[in-house]
C-alpha cells in the first residue's frame, strides 16, 4: 500500500450481498454434454474391466507393454494390435494424500491417488486410488492388488476396480 | 515495415510435402478421436515419405476446449501424432491458423519440417449449439435467450437485401456443393437437390433455414510442411505456400460491418501481397472457401476480390463457379457437401487444394490448375478468417 493510500478504494463485498442481489450480476450455468466414443483401445479396456480383467497392449517393435491399452505406440509411431491380459497386481510408482474434494471443500477422510505399475508393464502406469491402508504405512514401491466391485455391479468403468490395497509380496 | 515484410518472404520458400485425411463421416463411434487422428497422421507421413519420430521437428495442432470437452487439450495431442518428446503447441483456432504458425516456424529458420493437425469429433458433442451460445457475450447477449444461429440470420438478411439476391441463390449454392460432393469419395453429404422453388425447410433464424447450414461431420487431417531444401529432397511435386494472411473484423455484434466479410478482404490482401500476385483474379484458377452457411460462400467470394465489382449471385446464376466455370468454387463440395468439421474445416480446404494442384483430386479434379486459394472462417459469432495461396509452380 502506498503512503498516499491508507485503505484500498471501493466497497468490500460479502457473500450476503451477492445472495441478496445487492450486487448487479449475471448468472450463467453451462449445459455442455458429451458422449465420447471410446474407440477400439478404451472400449476393449473397459469391456475387460467389466469382466474383471486388466487388458493391455504390446508394441511389436519396441516390445513395451502399456495399460490402459492403445492401438498405436507413441514411441515408435506404429500400429499396435497385440492384446495381453495382465495381472491385477503391481507396485506404487508414486502416490499422494488428497485432503481436498472436487468442490474444494476439505475432506475428513483423505483420498489416496496413486500411479500403479501393473506387473509386466514397462514405463506405463495405471492411475487409481488406494484403499484399506493408512497413508503413513504407504511407500513408493509398496505392492498393491486390485479390489474389484461385485461382478453384477461392474459396468465397464474405471470404477469397476474399487481401489488397490496393499498386498503381500509374491515374486 | 513493408520492406522488412518483403525481405522476410525472400528468406526461404515453404512447401506442403504431405497430406493425410480421413473420410468425413456423420459419426465415428468405432474410433476415439486419438485413433481418428492417428489414421490421418499415418496417411500424411506416408504421403511425405517421413518418419515422424526422426524427421518431423515440430507439431502445431488446432483445438477448442469446449468442442473437446477437455480443458487444456494441448496435453492430449502428442501421442497419436508421433510428437512425444518434441516441440508441440495447440492453437485455439481453425487449422488454417495452425498452418500459418507452422509456416512461420519454417520461414524463420527455426525448423525445416513441421506437421499441422486438426480434427473434428462433432459426434461426441451432444449439444453442439451450446458451444456457440457460450461464445456470445455473457452480459449483453446471452440473457436475451437467443440460439446463436440468429447471428447468421442477421448477416444473411443484410447481405441478401443489399445485393438484391434471394434465398433461391443460397439454395443454388447448396445444390452446387452437394452435387460436387458426389464425386468426392471423402465427402459425407453428396446429393442431387432441387435448387429452384420455395424453401420447405425449417427456418432457424429468418432467412436462414436448416438447408443453408453445412451439416457437421467427424474427421481428422494432417498436413506436413517443409523448407525449400527439405521439400526438394522429399518429392518432385511439392505444393508451394505462396502467401497467407489472417484478420479479424470487430468482434462485437454491435459494431461489426454485417454486410461485407471484412476479415476476408483484409486477410486476402495480406496473402496477395506476400504471394506478390498483381492480378489475383487472373492468377487464381480454383477456390476452396468457407461455406459454413450457403450465403457465406457468396459473401466470402466477393470479399476475396476475385470477381471484381460483380455480384457473386449473378455470376452464380451464370454457372461461373461450377467445376467447368470460370472460377471453380468448392469443387470438393465444400463444407456443405463434405460436412463441416469444426476447427478442421480450413485444413480440409487446404488438403483439397493440394490434391487439385497435384492432379490427384480423384473424380472432381479440375484440369490444369496451377494456383489456387483456400479460405476459412471461424464460424459464428466470429469475424475471423484466414487465406492461403498455394501453387504447384
Ligand atoms: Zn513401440
Amino acid at each position: 500500500m502506498s503512503k498516499h493510500l491508507q485503505k484500498p478504494p471501493g466497497v468490500p463485498l460479502r457473500e450476503e450481498d451477492f445472495e441478496a442481489q445487492r450486487v448487479l450480476s449475471v448468472m450463467y450455468r453451462p449445459k455442455m454434454r458429451y458422449s465420447w466414443a471410446t474407440g477400439v483401445a478404451i472400449g476393449r479396456f473397459l469391456k475387460g474391466l467389466r469382466a474383471g480383467k486388466i487388458i493391455g497392449t504390446q508394441c511389436a517393435h519396441c516390445r513395451r507393454i502399456v495399460v490402459p491399452p492403445r492401438v498405436f505406440c507413441e514411441w515408435c509411431f506404429r500400429p499396435v494390435n497385440d492384446w495381453v491380459d495382465l495381472p491385477d497386481t503391481g507396485i506404487i510408482n508414486t502416490f499422494s494424500v488428497s485432503y481436498i474434494s472436487t468442490d474444494t471443500t476439505k475432506l475428513k477422510t483423505p483420498i489416496i491417488p496413486a500411479v500403479i505399475e501393473i506387473d509386466g508393464t514397462t514405463h506405463a502406469g495405471f492411475l487409481h486410488v488406494i484403499g484399506e491402508a493408512k497413508p503413513e504405512t504407504l511407500k513408493i514401491g509398496t505392492r498393491v492388488k486390485a479390489v474389484w466391485a461385485e461382478s453384477t455391479k461392474r459396468r465397464g468403468s474405471i470404477t469397476d476396480i474399487r481401489y488397490f490395497k496393499p498386498a503381500e509380496w509374491k515374486p | 515495415m513493408q520492406g522488412s515484410k518483403t525481405e522476410a518472404s525472400l528468406l526461404r520458400s515453404v512447401a506442403i510435402v504431405g497430406v493425410g485425411i480421413t473420410e468425413l463421416k456423420s459419426s465415428t463411434p468405432q474410433v476415439s478421436y486419438k485413433e481418428l487422428i492417428f489414421e490421418a497422421a499415418q496417411k500424411a507421413y506416408e504421403d511425405a515419405g517421413l518418419n515422424p519420430r526422426k524427421d518431423i521437428e515440430s507439431f502445431v495442432c488446432s483445438s477448442e476446449d469446449f468442442l473437446e470437452g477437455t480443458s487444456i487439450f494441448d496435453e492430449y495431442v502428442p501421442d497419436q501424432l508421433g510428437a512425444v518428446l518434441k516441440p508441440v503447441c495447440t492453437i485455439s483456432a481453425d487449422g488454417m491458423y495452425s498452418l500459418a504458425a507452422a509456416y512461420m516456424q519454417i520461414l524463420t529458420g527455426l525448423f525445416d519440417v513441421v506437421a499441422v493437425e486438426a480434427h473434428s469429433k462433432a459426434s461426441d458433442i451432444v449439444n453442439l449449439s451450446t458451444v456457440y451460445d457460450m461464445a456470445l457475450d455473457p452480459v449483453y447477449t446471452r440473457p436475451l435467450g437467443l440460439n446463436a444461429s440468429f447471428v447468421a440470420g442477421l448477416e444473411m438478411s443484410k447481405f441478401l437485401h443489399s445485393r438484391g439476391a434471394g434465398t433461391n441463390h443460397c439454395r443454388m449454392v447448396v445444390a452446387k456443393n452437394r452435387k460436387n460432393a458426389l464425386s468426392n469419395s471423402l465427402a459425407m453429404y453428396g446429393g442431387i437437390v432441387e435448387a429452384k422453388g420455395e424453401s420447405q425447410n425449417p427456418v432457424l433464424s429468418y432467412p436462414l433455414t436448416e438447408y443453408d447450414v453445412a451439416p457437421v461431420a467427424d474427421g481428422a487431417a494432417v498436413v506436413v510442411l517443409a523448407s525449400e531444401d527439405a521439400a526438394e529432397h522429399l518429392r518432385d511435386d511439392p505444393v508451394w505456400v505462396k502467401g497467407l494472411g489472417w484478420a479479424s473484423d470487430s468482434p462485437t455484434l454491435e459494431t461489426r460491418d454485417w454486410l461485407d466479410a471484412t476479415y476476408v478482404r483484409l486477410a486476402s490482401k495480406q496473402a496477395y501481397q506476400s504471394a506478390k500476385l498483381r492480378n489475383p483474379a487472373k492468377d487464381i484458377q480454383i477456390a476452396e472457401i468457407d461455406d459454413t452457411y450457403s450465403y457465406k460462400e457468396l459473401q466470402h467470394l466477393e470479399a476475396l476480390g476475385l470477381i471484381g465489382d460483380a455480384k457473386a449471385h449473378t455470376l452464380l446464376e451464370q454457372g461461373a463457379f461450377e467445376r467447368d466455370g470460370v472460377l471453380p468454387v468448392n469443387p470438393s463440395g465444400g463444407s456443405i457437401g463434405m460436412g463441416h468439421t469444426l476447427e478442421m474445416s480450413g485444413l480440409v480446404r487446404v488438403v483439397e487444394l493440394v490434391l487439385q494442384l497435384r492432379g490427384e483430386a480423384d473424380r472432381h479434379q479440375i484440369k490444369g490448375v496451377e494456383t489456387g486459394i483456400a479460405q476459412c472462417w471461424r464460424g459464428i459469432p466470429t469475424t475471423s478468417g484466414a487465406v492461403v495461396i498455394l501453387s504447384n509452380r
